[in-house]
């Protein structure tokens, strides 16, 4: 159990992480969400010490990282793939790290087996590629054969069967009962990996939910229609209480309702259909609606990511930015 | 706590691991010896061109280890890549991450590469010695002579200190590029060029190579060199503050700021 309280880095004037507080509980995959910039990276430096909160703090079974006496035997990370030197071979890098935790040398070759690397555990690191680096980081999280298990995006760069083999190397260490914690920008990968959901923005807590529920609440089912007689049947539809949206070209969305009953609507009314189809509005909708008032870095936008709320596009760069007396702050 | 023997022995396969310990090691060596061994051959010769202060300075001890001007250098990177890779490579926080305790962490890694720079010292220093010895022939002088054997430990404790001083300048500087383009002219050029100049050498001479390279003197005021307010165990006290002084300043950085 990981006990993240009241959780707040700032760097100068920018909060990167602000009064986070949750829970990642055991046994489960816990999916941590949020834009690129929402401060996952910094909120998982901060759970291994890496980087010192500016205020709260963060316990493992009650107890801060750095009291861990051999601390890869209790938590695992990935944080960064490039994390190793180079110039040592991927079993040198890994030995080293065996040792300090008094993790028996045998278990390196375990590691490396496990991770398929086996093949190239003499060669030096620097000649990996990222998809090979990644593996090396995820053979180091496992090295202490630890309970608790954190990557963060740890799909990011790789070919399509590195996602695939990741993905299920966390459904099987989360099946033996481990505690996974994964960071993410992208909601479709958390749909299919993580149990719960823990979704930042702007270093805030936006939402602590299962992933069941998660879904539940935000994925919009909906009826897709068209029809050459979409005008009659939008009456049609008036006249039996449905509700119907059009959009452009002639095709119409209706809210809870089956295909059943609205294709055996159309039949008693000798309308024709050329589409009766039931959709549901991606989780990646629903994510992007729910951190839209938080994302860091659009693109060609320039507004100042540290003001809160978002000022409108010109804010602050009225004819006065620069009268004297001004006591805003800005551009101090 | 993490253990300590555990960190030790991890620190020691990192050092071992890396091609840049075998190749700094042995240039220091090398370097050192070669050096200290074709200046004293050149000495030897030209004796008798020598002013009549330096040749009745001339101290065979300390002219055996006229290389260490230039072998330190190669000391100061080796000091400095074993603690700056952990930054450029990105390994830091993987270390920390493993051995969360900073100054179990840093004082493990300098207790071992300060240890191996030590040796390598030790054996540089004797074998520079025995070889200027042996070119200088009747010139020359033995361990047995008085101060003699003072000065070659010190010869070799003065290399493992200039390795422990850039560790602990690379723990504060948090990379190898700055550290070593601080570290390099800096013992190359600046400190030995104000050691020269008339005013500036009253400050000079507290610095750390400056101070340092007096344990190596046998001769008072070897080669007619300047006066030192202080003696050759007072001289690398003086280094041994500056070294004391960069490790703590490395472990303040490492133990405050983010990895």
């Amino acid at each position: 159990m990981i006990e993240v309280e009241r959780l707040t880095k700032r760097f100068g004037r920018k909060v990167a992480v602000d009064q986070l507080s949750f829970q990642v509980r055991p046994g489960i995959v816990t999916g941590f969400l949020g834009p690129n910039g929402a401060g996952k990276s910094t909120t998982m430096r901060m759970m291994l010490d890496l980087d010192n909160p500016t205020s709260g703090s963060v316990r493992i079974d009650g107890r801060h990282y750095r009291e861990l006496s051999e601390p890869l035997k209790y938590i695992g990370a990935l944080l960064d793939a490039k994390a190793m030197h180079g110039g040592r071979s991927a079993y040198n890098n890994l030995l080293c790290l065996a040792q300090s935790n008094r993790i028996p040398r045998g278990r390196v070759d375990e590691v490396l087996d496990m991770v398929g690397l086996a093949a190239v555990a003499k060669k030096k690191s620097k000649g990996f590629s990222l998809g090979m680096g990644q593996r090396l980081g995820i053979a180091s999280a496992l090295l202490g054969d630890p309970e608790i298990l954190m990557f963060d995006e740890p799909v990011n760069g790789l070919d399509p069967e590195g996602i695939h083999w990741i993905r299920n190397l966390m459904k099987a260490l989360a099946s033996e009962g481990r505690t996974i914690f994964v960071s993410s920008h992208l909601m479709s990968e958390m749909a299919l990996t993580a149990d719960h959901l823990i979704v930042i923005g702007q270093g805030r807590l936006l939402a602590d939910t299962s992933m069941a529920a998660f879904i539940q609440e935000n994925s919009r089912s909906y009826t897709r229609l068209r029809s050459p007689q979409w005008e009659r049947l939008r009456d049609v539809l008036h006249q039996e209480g449905y509700t119907a949206v059009e959009t452009a070209g002639g095709v119409l969305e209706i809210d809870g309702a089956s295909t059943e009953e609205l294709g055996e609507l159309a039949a008693r009314h000798q309308l024709v259909l050329h589409e009766l189809s039931s959709q549901r509005a991606s989780l990646e909708e629903a994510f992007m609606q729910m951190t839209a008032g938080s994302v860091e870095y659009h693109a060609h936008s320039e507004r100042d990511p540290g003001a809160e709320p978002p000022p409108p596009p010109g804010a602050g760069w009225g004819e006065n930015w620069n009268a004297p007396g001004s006591t805003d702050g800005k551009g101090a | 706590m993490a253990s300590v023997p555990a960190v030790l022995t991890s620190e020691w396969t990192k050092i071992r691991s890396v091609s840049s310990t075998t190749w700094t090691l042995i240039s220091a060596f090398v370097v050192t010896v070669a050096m200290g061994t074709a200046l004293s051959a050149l000495l030897n010769a030209q004796f008798n061109d020598l002013s009549e202060a330096e040749q009745a300075t001339f101290d065979p001890t300390f002219v055996s280890f006229s290389g260490t001007v230039l072998g330190q250098l190669a000391m100061v990177v080796f000091g400095v890549l074993v603690v700056g890779t952990e930054y450029s490579s990105g390994m830091i926080r993987t270390s920390l991450a493993a051995v969360p305790q900073r100054a179990t962490f840093l004082f493990g890694k300098i207790t071992v590469a300060g240890a191996l720079a030590l040796i390598v010292g030790l054996l540089t220093s004797f074998v520079s010695f025995f070889l200027s010895q042996a070119v200088l022939g009747d010139r020359g002088t033995d361990l047995g002579a008085e101060n003699v054997l003072r000065a070659v430990v010190g010869g070799g404790l003065y290399m493992g200190l200039i390795a422990i001083f850039s560790m602990g300048v690379a723990a504060m500087l948090r990379s190898s590029m700055l550290s070593l383009g601080i570290l390099m002219p800096f013992f190359f050029l600046v400190s030995q060029i104000l050691a020269a100049v008339p005013v500036a050498k009253t400050v000079a001479r507290y610095f750390p190579d400056q101070a340092g390279s007096k344990i190596m003197q046998v001769v008072p005021d070897a080669m007619n060199s300047d006066p030192a307010p202080y003696g050759p165990w007072g001289g690398l006290g003086i280094m041994a503050l500056w070294v004391v002084a960069a490790v703590l300043g490395g472990f303040l950085v490492l133990k405050n700021r983010d990895a």
